[in-house]
């Protein structure tokens, strides 16, 4: 086998480039055609000029945004999975996206009106609602001192999803007849942000998450063959695994409060980057955030031509497509 | 005499083979009515008395406030409405469950179907035949189609601007916009006060419009609709404000954004005349005469 920086090197440059075309291409497709020329004429005033303003008020901003929440998500999915030694974990798991679906339930059914720095209330009472969520999960961690088993923790994050769950349910209940259909469609994903400003707003949280991230894979590839031998080869588990917990969680929720809940990217790209690089976590987290990145990118462009001008919910088109694919391949895939 | 014979019924749901047997009363008394719309018109024909009930959803006009009320289109108090002993129930067409148990109860019903601007009047009409007004209910259906005929009549001539409908979209961002697509009545308002709706080709009541679309479909006119919580909670001027971010688009440009608030706006009753009047005059300022 080649030394790890080689396959590192290769990981890293095939996942970036398929990231980069995504990035190249996604801008360019949509349910209006856009003359390129015009997009970069700069002798036409920016204020006059409606295709530089789809094409930088429109589509650039949705397609980092679905970039910057395909790639937490999906690292968030890789960390669950190490972490709690299931590989039915997602970033929904541990309770992180239905406390931010909460939050922004809230906002939407009550009308809240704060906003702080340019960042409108919804999105802003949805990260409240994640680091409520987050702050819970920390506690149930460190309970004990030592921290709970992966047994107890999963439990925990089911418990606290179906407690969320019903007070979402409740606050819709609770909710105006326009509001309530607002609320519902929060809940399958929307990347459509209008602006970079919520990119800007949730970037130094992201940014925290991603370089505590740089610090995991070897923590959890030892981790992954057992805590005690992790231990006796040095790890710190309990200080590890809470770095994990914490920096997954932070991720989970600055992306859920800019998109709201997208599910199966960080169940099965995780999942799906295994089969193809192994199971080194130093590979593993960066091909998934790169990969992530493009497969949300890919899913929302799907998302807003399909039915032009009628737009599908992202949520829904990355579980229709994540879906099916998955299965196909775990049947495919040889044990 | 017969409600007395429903009092029993009501007891023992199901197990009363005569309810079945009980005529519609020709002229019901005591209406509860689910639908906020068709209570308005029962209001406007002159017979809004009759109501014992309505949904909890209402509050135009006043009097309502004073009847009590049973819930609405998902939540509806069935104990509650059984309790007021109504010769009419006017619900909602896709509310199954109610019309079953009410059916069980032997309590008559007039279903109400939401859909465009004809369909208002022609409402009106039936329920006005439904409970034995339909001379003064067709009286107040014609003078509406003539004042919505006046308006079209007064607003045909004039240009009409490409104009983008939201009755919602989330606070302080131009998120999770949905205006009026090509059909319903508010759509049908738009066309009558002078209007081009630019998703005319859209056939449906709501469109949910992305950025994209908003610049690409270029309004000249933008109507908010604001009504119940999103009127009174939100700073309408500043809310107004965030449209800016949109520079090419002509309404935006030429400062042609109007908050039209009012509950009229989404209640498909005899007000929606007022409200289509409001719409040309947001449209047609100065042109069109009050």
């Amino acid at each position: 086998m080649q030394p790890i920086r080689t396959r590192l090197v290769v990981t890293v440059t095939t996942f970036g480039l398929l990231l980069a075309a995504a990035l190249a291409v996604a801008p360019l497709l949509g349910s209006t055609p856009l003359s390129l020329a015009r997009v970069f004429d700069r002798t036409i005033p920016f204020s006059d000029n409606t295709d530089a303003q789809i094409f930088f008020i429109a589509r650039l901003p949705r397609v980092l945004t679905a970039a910057l929440v395909g790639a937490s998500l999906a690292a968030a999915g890789v960390l669950f999975q190490a972490l709690l030694r299931n590989p039915l974990a997602s970033p929904d798991t541990l309770g992180v996206s239905s406390g931010a679906a909460l939050g922004a339930m809230l906002a939407i059914t009550f009308h809240f009106n704060l906003s702080f720095a340019g960042v409108p209330p919804i999105p802003l009472a949805s990260f409240a609602g994640s680091l409520g969520a987050l702050a819970i999960v920390y506690a149930l961690a460190t309970a004990r001192r030592r921290g709970l088993s992966t047994t107890v923790l999963l439990l925990g994050g089911v418990t606290m999803t179906s407690f969320f769950s019903a007070l979402i349910l409740f606050t819709q209940y609770l909710a105006d007849f326009t509001d309530t259909f607002r609320s519902v469609r929060w809940l399958m994903g929307m990347l459509d942000v209008g602006g970079y400003t919520p990119i800007l707003a949730v970037l130094p949280m992201l940014a925290i998450a991603f370089c505590m991230f740089a610090t995991l894979p070897r923590a959890l590839d030892l981790i992954s063959l057992g805590a005690d031998a992790a231990a006796a080869r040095g790890v710190d588990v309990v200080r590890e695994e809470r770095l994990a917990l914490v920096s997954a969680s932070l991720a989970t929720g600055a992306a859920v409060s800019i998109s709201g809940p997208i599910t199966f990217v960080g169940l099965i790209v995780p999942h799906l980057v295994r089969l193809l690089v192994g199971s080194d976590h130093r590979l593993v987290l960066p091909a998934s955030m790169l990969f992530g990145a493009a497969f949300l990118i890919a899913c929302d462009l799907v998302a807003r031509t399909l039915f032009s001008p009628i737009e599908v919910p992202v949520g829904i088109v990355t579980a229709i497509i994540g879906g099916p694919f998955f299965l196909w391949l775990l049947v495919r895939a040889r044990p | 005499m017969v409600l007395a014979v429903l009092g029993v019924t009501w007891s023992w749901p199901g197990s009363a083979p005569s309810a079945q047997t009980v005529t519609p009363n020709a002229s019901p008394t005591r209406i509860i009515s689910l639908v906020p719309s068709v209570s308005e018109m029962l209001f406007a024909i002159g017979e809004g008395r009759r109501l014992v009930g309505v949904s909890s959803y209402v509050s135009f006009p006043p009097e309502v406030s004073s009847i009590p009320k049973v819930g609405g289109l998902i939540d509806p108090d069935v104990e509650r409405i059984l309790v007021l002993r109504p010769d009419l129930v006017v619900l909602y067409a896709t509310q199954i469950e109610l019309v079953q148990r009410l059916d069980r109860a032997g309590i008559p019903h007039f279903s109400y179907v939401h859909r465009a601007l004809p369909d208002i009047t022609e409402t009106l009409r039936a329920i006005g035949a439904r409970i034995g007004v339909a001379a003064r209910a067709n009286a107040v259906a014609t003078e509406m189609e003539r004042s919505l005929a006046a308006i079209r009549e007064a607003t045909s001539r004039l240009p009409h601007p490409a104009t983008l409908l939201v009755f919602s979209r989330d606070p302080a961002s131009l998120r999770n916009v949905y205006a009026s697509g090509g059909y319903g009545f508010l759509h049908d308002m738009l066309d009558v006060a002078g209007g081009a709706n630019v998703f005319a080709d859209v056939k449906r009541q709501r469109v949910q419009a992305s950025s994209e679309m908003l610049l690409a479909r270029r309004p000249e006119v933008i109507i908010e609709l604001r009504y119940g919580d999103s009127a009174a909670t939100a700073d309408i001027p500043n809310e107004l404000l965030v449209w800016n971010a949109l520079a090419s688009v002509p309404a935006v440009r030429n400062h042609r954004i109007h908050a039209l608030v009012g509950d009229e706006f989404v209640v498909p009753g005899p007000r929606v005349v007022e409200a289509t009047r409001k719409l040309a005059n947001a449209l047609h300022p100065g042109a069109f005469a009050r």
